[in-house]
């Protein structure tokens, strides 16, 4: 418990450096001003989302071939964090579109593909809330997710060869796309905080689903004595 | 293996077949489902011909997408109402075989009603669809397999779950974006004034069928775990 709340300090110190390093160290923007600096929380939370479906299926995969419930605790711990931090992707996307684009939403590839994993991911949720007896909500999520995570790349694939009208993405986009090299050291940095971040709270989350767990063996007893 | 999960899925391919052909319940909900968002579809637009051919394509699919995800409700909610699971699992010894009768039967019924649609809409929207009748087929059995094998397997996860009738949508639609997304295209290529395949998502969606139709191979036997 002492240990977790020393890390929980350790990750509010990041948080806090990859703040001031975001508004203080990063140079503005040439062309779109203070506006870009919600990149240094939108991609990192873009990013460990996309980290934590993948900790999901990880977990799924491995709950299916070894029936340990540990493995369900860690699906489900992934997929609570990973739809936070691909939700405050989604919320902050939109609000730097606006000024920069000029439009809230478009429906090009990663923001159309995001928002259809958003949705996956929420069904996933939904689904497990659905299925009463323990052993049948882990395997049947866990095939769920397995199929939600294949989707994933086929889904992004069909988006991004048919319905993207959208100027290149800035980073790894290809030729003539960039960031300032402090820009990118910054980005980089602000990516440690979130990832921090989301072992602290998939780490909190499973020790609640263990307990739920526990609690759940306790209460079953209880019924059938 | 091999020759005889082929046999038992004819076997149970067979049974499918005769309990829907003796009812036909799925079949006439289904085309009458599909007939209604059609009419009502016309509402929501201009239903002139060249506004149609935009739209017909996507029209179509998200009238297909709806129907099947209340088709696949009762693929296995039957058999669970009637107990007839286990005695299907004891009764073949690939469980792979339950699976791919089902899906196979699903895509046939998915592909009739879809058949049967197509005449409708060609009349009602004024879009000649005959002379690319071949390459819509194409099209259609591609997206209705690919829409059978992830709504087979989903539909065997909902069928365990409470509020199972409003589940399977809620699981099934947002996985079958991709499929959404390529016959839409394809479909809508099909129905310009000068018709043209659009060979990239014909292959797309035959990679699609074949991605979770392997998953469904890999995965499937957990499936109807009991």
């Amino acid at each position: 418990m002492k240990k977790q709340a020393a890390y929980a300090a350790f990750v509010v110190l990041l948080l806090a450096a990859a703040a001031y390093a975001a508004f203080f160290i990063a140079p503005t923007d040439a062309r779109q001003g203070v506006v870009y600096r919600i990149i240094f929380l939108h991609v990192p939370c873009a990013e460990t989302g996309l980290l934590s479906f993948f900790v999901c299926f990880v977990g799924n995969v491995a709950y299916v071939l070894k029936r340990d419930a540990k493995w369900d605790w860690l699906g489900v711990s992934a997929a609570e964090v990973g739809l936070a931090f691909t939700t405050a992707c989604l919320v902050t996307g939109p609000i730097w579109a606006k000024p920069v684009w000029g439009i809230w939403w478009t429906w090009d590839a990663r923001l159309t593909s995001t928002a259809v994993l958003w949705l996956l991911y929420v069904a996933y949720l939904l689904l497990r809330s659905l299925i009463e007896e323990p052993e049948r909500r882990a395997l049947l999520s866990a095939l769920f997710g397995i199929f939600a995570f294949i989707d994933v790349p086929l889904v992004f694939g069909s988006i991004r060869w048919w319905r993207t009208q959208h100027p290149q993405p800035v980073i790894m986009g290809g030729p003539g796309s960039g960031l300032d090299p402090t820009m990118k050291a910054v980005l980089f940095f602000c990516w440690a905080p979130m990832l921090a971040l989301m072992v602290l709270l998939m780490q909190s989350r499973y020790r609640l689903e263990a307990m739920r767990g526990d609690l759940d063996i306790v209460r079953r007893e209880m019924e059938t004595a | 293996m091999g020759l005889g999960l082929l046999s038992n899925t004819a076997v149970l391919l067979g049974k499918e077949l005769r309990a829907e052909f003796r009812s036909r319940e799925l079949l006439t909900t289904t085309v009458i489902f599909i007939l209604m968002v059609m009419v009502l579809f016309s509402f929501t637009f201009d239903p002139s011909s060249s506004e149609s051919r935009r739209f017909g394509g996507g029209l179509l699919w998200l009238a297909f997408l709806f129907a099947a995800s209340l088709m696949l409700q009762p693929c296995f909610l039957r058999e669970q109402t009637n107990d007839t699971l286990s005695a299907l699992r004891l009764s073949v010894s690939d469980p792979f075989a339950i699976l791919l009768a089902k899906l196979a039967a699903n895509t046939l019924f998915l592909l009739v009603t879809e058949l049967l649609m197509l005449p409708v809409f060609a009349v009602l929207y004024n879009v000649p669809v005959f002379p690319v009748f071949g390459q819509l087929l194409l099209v259609f059995f591609l997206g209705s397999l690919g829409v059978s094998v992830a709504g087979t397997a989903l539909s065997a996860i909902s069928a365990q779950a409470r509020m199972r009738e409003l589940l399977l949508p809620l699981l099934l639609l947002p996985l079958l974006t991709p499929v959404l997304v390529a016959s839409t295209q394809v479909t809508a290529g099909l129905l310009d004034v000068q018709p043209f395949v659009q060979w990239k998502g014909v292959g797309f969606l035959a990679v699609f069928d074949l991605v979770f139709l392997t998953a469904l191979w890999l995965f499937g036997e957990y499936l109807l775990e009991e």
